[in-house]
């Protein structure tokens, strides 16, 4: 039997696991996180320098109150129609994510992955960039697509892999590419998307043209490599882009104190590297509009890169394959102090007097009905397992421009 | 026309590329203003300024995944990586990201990126500078494997890579940068100015990619080789009087099935040569290949010469590399089989 050694004088060493607050069965509570009230923290000047930011990425830009009103240095006065659309493309997005999921577990298809409660990120900031902004996406900014006008009826044929699946039938179900969209092709290896985003960038600036680029990455994956290369890559080249934090809090069952969420802000990590950093309240469209529109100033004015954290909760699963009720308290969302950003635009703009519930509930009506016809017609483009996919002989092709020899011997091979 | 040695070739084919397409640029550990720690930059951030020629920080993974963005976006980059052993790091890029972007976005992204890494052993540079790890890439669908012998080939191949539309492992054998190295390593070494190969033209052209050579021609025995093999292949030729056929690859992938279908058709003989490990190595390929297509043809078992399934130890450097005794024994082996 071993026993730990005894070494007089010195004190037994003792190694830390990180252990998230609340498990199943215990009552969820957030006070340990110090909210501050909308309006509190102030705005530097885009020339900030990174060690100037390091209050605000130890706290949370928050412009939406308590009484449903924008406050403060950071509120970006964003017109009403803006606020509208972005409510509009918020509701589309939960619509959206609600029938997919359903649809597999119907078995439509082999694997689905919400982003409720995470809306108002990908939506705000897709409102704030410009359309030609490139994106380099992890596979809950599903908004974006949305936001800029890509067709659902083309995701859903995606995440069925049928016949009409822009794709051919070659990604997992939410891998969306649109280049016409700028939105770079998902990858299931997480964080590599980051650097690769910092090249567009660089190669942007090589080119003088006018275009940033964003990157999303999750709490979890701030822990590969990548993450770490990117913001070397970002702040040598002063890189035009915009580098966000999604913090979700769980990187499917691990919380982010296992991604080292604990000892420091994710924002903070920044700082280090000489990127400015901001943490915002990712719950509040306002606050995410407006920290995003700062740091694409930054950039648009060879500031180079900033560093977002937004610090949100995954109200869902992981994906259609997780139980979280195995790992955390199942009525967590709900002591969530951050709310749900979907319900603060909406009293928001009714606070403004531009809004009401009856508007609202007929809109979410409206577009539960658009997204349950466009499901419908996207069925009829086959749904996984139905057989009506992509040529089978397109499995072979884009693995190089031209088909060489040995892969067309093999698409012979196999008789197509 | 210029006598050049492998690396003013690729210092020639790279300024050729700077200076044709304003979307080629260069970056890596020190190729900016030093140059490059074998000189195949030298010069060319001077001529043609700090931004088409730069230094990149020690992040081998972040040269490769820079580089994809870039050419996501639409630039040419053509990106070193020190020494092929430092390219780990980078494999991830390569083989998740790089080789895969065509076909993940259906065409709609690509990744046309170069890639040069200097590799291969005889130079005393001990385990974690004399690596041979193509076929960690040949493995891989999507992208492309190069590795040329000579001055001209390396300059024509390296265009044709950046050229390419399709992501290009671009090894370069770093024993013959500066002679046709044949794995005598007790006679003088012979400088690239006295081989034929040394006469490049000082403009554009390409050799084209896919397609092998034929360094010797013979009809009793062929010998597959690449690289700093190409030169050992020659001398054990030369060595034993045996008239083999030596065939100089220059693409790994896609292989030139076809000229290596007529010669091995030819003299029913092969042998199979690198400086990379056996087990899983690229000659593996290769037998698979000549098994496959020439079967009938084949009147001696196909011989297999390459590095010891053991790291590049530093001191045995001469015993570890498959020299022309070693690839001399396996022609005998053949002929007599």
């Amino acid at each position: 039997m071993s026993t730990a050694p005894v070494l007089p004088n010195k004190p037994q060493l003792k190694l830390h696991i990180p252990e998230p607050k609340h498990r199943p069965g215990d009552k969820p509570d957030f006070s340990h996180i110090k909210v501050p009230k909308a309006g509190e923290i102030r705005k530097p000047d885009i020339n900030v320098a990174a060690k100037d930011t390091l209050d605000i990425a130890y706290s949370f830009i928050r412009v939406l109150g308590e009484d449903d009103k924008a406050h403060g240095p950071w509120d970006p006065k964003v017109d009403v129609e803006t606020l509208k659309r972005g409510l509009k493309h918020m509701v589309t997005v939960r619509a959206y994510d609600a029938r997919m999921f359903a649809a597999q577990r119907q078995g439509k298809t082999s694997f689905y992955m919400k982003c409720t409660g995470e809306e108002a990120i990908a939506v705000a900031q897709s409102a704030a960039l410009d359309p030609e902004d490139m994106c380099f996406p992890t596979y809950r900014q599903q908004g974006l697509l949305i936001s800029r006008g890509y067709p659902m009826l083309d995701m859903m044929c995606q995440v069925y892999s049928n016949e009409r699946d822009p794709l051919k039938g070659r990604q997992l179900p939410i891998m969306y590419s649109s280049k016409k969209h700028g939105f770079f092709s998902i990858a299931g290896n997480l964080a590599m998307h980051y650097s690769q985003a910092v090249g567009w960038a660089m190669a942007s600036a090589y080119r003088g043209d006018d275009r940033i680029c964003a990157a999303w990455i999750g709490d979890g994956s701030t822990a590969e490599g990548d993450f770490h290369t990117a913001l070397t890559f970002a702040a040598v080249y002063k890189a035009p882009v915009v580098l966000n934090v999604v913090n979700n809090q769980w990187a499917i069952s691990s919380y982010q104190g296992i991604a080292g969420g604990d000892e420091s802000t994710f924002a903070a990590r920044g700082i280090g590297y000489g990127i400015p950093a901001l943490r915002v309240d990712g719950n509040d469209f306002l606050a995410v509009y407006a920290v995003t529109k700062w740091a694409a100033d930054r950039a648009r004015a060879n500031l180079g890169p900033t560093m977002i954290e937004h610090f949100t909760y995954r109200v869902e699963g992981h994906s259609t394959s997780d139980d979280p009720s195995r790992y955390r308290p199942t009525d967590e969302a709900k002591a969530w102090p951050f709310g749900d950003p979907i319900e603060r635009l909406k009293k928001h703009l009714i606070a403004l007097g531009r809004w009401s519930e009856k508007e609202h509930t007929d809109m979410e009506a409206a577009i539960a009905e658009d997204v349950r016809n466009t499901q419908k017609e996207a069925e009829t483009y086959g749904t996984l397992g139905s057989g009506k996919t992509a040529s089978v002989k397109t499995m072979f092709e884009d693995v190089y421009k031209d088909m060489p020899w040995h892969i067309r011997r093999q698409r012979q091979e196999m008789g197509v | 026309m210029a006598t050049m040695n492998m690396i003013q070739a690729l210092n020639s084919a790279m300024d050729v590329m700077l200076t044709k397409n304003p979307d080629v640029l260069i970056f890596g550990e020190d190729v900016g203003y030093f140059g490059g720690v074998f000189r195949a930059t030298d010069g060319l951030q001077k001529k043609h300024g700090v931004q088409r020629c730069f230094d990149s920080p020690i992040g081998e993974s972040g040269i490769v995944a820079t580089a994809i963005g870039m050419a996501a976006y639409g630039l040419k980059p053509v990106i070193e990586i020190q020494f092929a052993d430092y390219i780990y790091p980078a494999y991830d890029q390569i083989v998740s990201a790089a080789a895969r972007l065509r076909y993940r976005s259906a065409g709609d992204f690509t990744a046309p990126i170069t890639l040069r890494s200097p590799y291969g052993g005889g130079i005393f540079g001990g385990q974690t500078h004399s690596q041979s790890p193509e076929a960690l890439f040949t493995h891989v669908c999507g992208i492309k494997t190069v590795i040329p012998s000579n001055p001209y080939d390396a300059k024509g191949l390296l265009i044709s890579a950046i050229e390419d539309e399709d992501p290009v492992m671009f090894f370069e054998p770093k024993r013959i940068y500066n002679g046709p190295f044949d794995g005598h390593h007790d006679r003088p070494v012979q400088p690239w100015s006295k081989h034929q190969a040394s006469d490049v033209p000082d403009g554009y052209y390409t050799v084209p990619l896919g397609k092998a050579a034929i360094a010797r021609e013979g009809n009793d025995l062929t010998v597959i080789a690449y690289g700093t093999m190409v030169h050992v292949a020659l001398a054990a030729a030369a060595d034993t009087g045996i008239d083999a056929e030596v065939l100089d690859l220059r693409t790994l992938i896609p292989v030139d099935i076809e000229t290596i279908k007529a010669s091995v058709e030819k003299t029913g003989r092969c042998v199979i040569v690198h400086e990379a490990t056996r087990t899983s190595g690229y000659g593996a390929e290769l037998t698979a290949l000549v098994q496959e297509h020439c079967f009938y043809h084949l009147e001696a078992p196909i011989e297999r010469v390459a590095g010891w399934d053991t790291p590049y130890p530093h001191a045995f450097e001469w015993q570890y590399f498959p020299g022309p005794g070693r690839v001399s024994a396996a022609m005998r082996r053949a002929m007599e089989g």
